[in-house]
């Protein structure tokens, strides 16, 4: 049976992460996430996993590079402040076709801003973030169940397609408390296939360059062609999402993470006064779950945005669903979290009084 | 016919693309042999910078990678802590290394990260057309600096190998020039206690090699490297500045 327990969203992330069979862990610390650090250094000493307290973020991402470019799981975790000095290193990656970790427990912005929970570093997050043209595989946990097996999720997917991959969590998930259910099947590291690609030394092989640069005439605008076809299956392949109640919805509210737990509760006053409202919870943000977007546009009227920022994923439900539908929209950025009342209101708002 | 002379095989075959008279060719020769001699070819991971040696990936007959501007003891660090097996090497300029990269370099040393540092200081910018570096000597020109450096307004260079002595950290510091045969042999010398110790689980050891860019320099390569082994190495004392196994004695 599975081992049931109470756990802080960044621990949880720990645990997902170690169950994953990573072993490397380079950062540097910052509220809201100061506790994954913190444990990490523990457990890493405890089952033998390297921990490495950096001298910035810069230097996080570059062991992230190094190491994963050795074929090794290897993942990092910041806030907002912290990601954005990570972009150059995550461009890199991305450019090299390798596969690293990075965990966003997002905090109001910009600047400093503060240490309450955000969600707006969506731009940042699903376009690319550093320059060149590029995505990162973006997951968004709404539970510390989610925050134990996302890691997990996202190691695989950033294998498969040999692409980074982020966890787009914030703040009110890192520190909330909830039951996790722990995995039986943790993933042995030394059970990970070796990569044909990652350095190692070149005994009994030819030698293995990882770079992202290519400066020969019309070949780096080949190699980003190739990395838009990969992008193209990962499009088709990994959109997730969950939807409820949007079958007979006359309105559909669009949230992840916090928010989507507080819609859940305003979804649910809502059918209670007879209002047909559903949730569509977006679980990748990029790929954004495109697909489900354009065929409920065909049948939904109302799309009700709610994010902890001044609007940001609003643009993907527009694009998505090619403006069929009226998009409404609910933000609190800097650090402001939107209470289930709140969100009630914007539904009465637009569905008219009491049914 | 005997081949006398011929490339070693911690070399590719690919041409290298450095400037006539450039110093850079000279220290990858040294290091190819020395890949060679210490039998580490086949377990050595090296790192190119950003800088005229980023094509380096191309040139060490090892696996290679090329990580951003400056960060290629963050790199090196990842790694060698998850291949602790494998010997890493880093290969770095004085912008890379000593503009750029400069928080990198001294926490891997305060670290005493187990890796192989080689760093070029040839007192400009050469990739980028011969800016100022931090280690152009006062009154020296520069694209940017085109009367000269202005220590007034663009302040003192850096000297890496005595900043970096300051820390407990590293286990060895050495900067060489390579002007003359004789001070080449010696870079050779360093270079290969720079690599041991990193074989016998020492710890950080940095070689810096004062080298010449005689394109940046406004120089041909007769008078770079004469003006290398005076106004150089009269700034940047040639010397070991830090040997640990001195003090295990
Ligand atoms: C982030 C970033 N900033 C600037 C550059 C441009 N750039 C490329 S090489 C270089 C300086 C290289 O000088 P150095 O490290 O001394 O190497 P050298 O060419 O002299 O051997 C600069 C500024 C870059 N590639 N990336
Ligand atoms: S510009 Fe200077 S450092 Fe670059 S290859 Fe030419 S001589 Fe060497
Ligand atoms: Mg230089």
């Amino acid at each position: 049976m599975a081992e049931k327990k109470l756990m802080y969203g960044n621990h949880a992330i720990v645990e997902g992460v170690l169950a994953a069979g990573c072993r490397f862990f380079a950062g540097y610390p910052i509220t809201p996430q100061n506790e994954i650090p913190e444990l990490m250094s523990i457990r890493m000493n405890e089952i033998g996993g390297v921990f490495v307290q950096t001298g910035s973020e810069v230097a996080a991402i570059n062991m992230l590079f190094g190491a994963a470019a050795a074929g090794k799981r290897a993942m990092t975790s910041s806030s907002s402040p912290g990601i954005s000095l990570m972009q150059e290193g995550i461009s890199y990656i991305a450019g090299a076709d390798i596969p690293v970790l990075v965990v966003n427990v997002v905090r109001g912005g910009p600047g400093l801003g503060n240490i309450a929970p955000a969600q707006s570093d969506y731009y940042q997050a699903t376009r690319g973030g550093g320059h060149g043209d590029y995505f990162t595989i973006t997951l968004a946990p709404n539970s510390a169940q989610d925050l134990y097996e996302f890691p997990r999720l996202a190691f695989e997917l950033a294998e498969k397609y040999r692409n980074p991959a982020l966890i787009l969590a914030d703040g009110l998930l890192g520190q909330m408390m909830e039951p996790v259910e722990l995995s039986d099947e943790l993933v042995d590291p030394n059970s990970l296939a070796e990569n044909e690609w990652a350095l190692s030394g070149c005994k009994g092989r030819e030698r293995r360059i990882v770079r992202s640069y290519d400066l020969r005439p019309g070949k780096l605008e080949e190699w980003n062609l190739r990395r838009i076809e990969k992008y193209e299956k990962i499009k088709k392949n990994e959109q997730r999402f969950e939807a409820t109640d949007c079958d007979d919805a006359d309105l559909v509210i669009v949230a992840y993470g916090t928010c989507s737990r507080v819609s859940d509760a305003a979804v649910k006053m809502a059918r209670d006064k007879g209002f047909k409202v559903g949730l569509l919870r977006p679980i990748t943000l990029w790929p954004f779950p495109w697909d489900v977007f354009a065929d409920m546009s065909k049948r939904i009227e109302n799309f009700l945005v709610v994010e902890m920022s001044c609007g940001q994923m609003i643009d993907d439900v527009k694009l998505a669903t090619e403006c069929r539908s009226k998009i409404h929209f609910h933000g609190r950025p800097g650090g402001g979290v939107p209470t289930p009342p709140e969100v009630y209101k914007e539904i009465e708002k637009v569905l008219g009084g009491a049914q | 016919m005997k081949k006398i002379f011929g490339r070693p095989a911690g070399l590719t075959e690919i041409l290298q693309r450095y400037c006539p008279g450039c110093g850079h060719g000279i220290v990858h020769r040294i290091i190819g042999e020395l890949l060679v001699k210490l039998d580490i070819r086949e377990r050595t991971i090296g790192i190119a910078p950003v800088g005229c040696s980023v094509f380096a990936d191309e040139y060490f007959n090892c696996d290679m990678i090329q990580p951003p501007h400056g960060r290629g003891p963050a790199v090196a660090t990842g790694l060698k802590r998850t291949r602790p097996e494998c010997i890493v090497f880093s290969y770095q300029g004085d912008g890379d290394l000593a503009a750029m990269g400069t928080a990198e370099i001294i926490h891997a040393a305060a670290r005493n990260e187990n890796i192989t540092v080689i760093f070029i200081n040839n007192a400009i910018f050469g990739m980028t057309g011969g800016q100022m570096a931090p280690t152009t000597l006062p009154g020296m020109k520069s694209t940017t600096s085109v009367k000269g450096r202005d220590i007034r307004k663009q302040g003192y260079p850096i000297r890496v190998c005595e900043m970096l002595a300051s820390l407990d950290g590293p286990y060895y510091l050495e900067r060489c020039v390579v002007d003359t045969p004789k001070n080449v042999i010696r870079s050779e010398k360093a270079l290969k206690t720079a690599f041991m110790n990193q074989i016998d689980n020492k710890g950080f050891s940095l070689v810096e090699i004062l080298s010449t860019c005689p394109t940046g320099w406004g120089q041909t390569p007769i008078q770079a490297k004469k003006w290398l082994g005076e106004a150089m190495v009269q700034y940047y004392p040639l010397g070991v500045y830090r040997d640990r196994s001195k003090e295990e004695k």
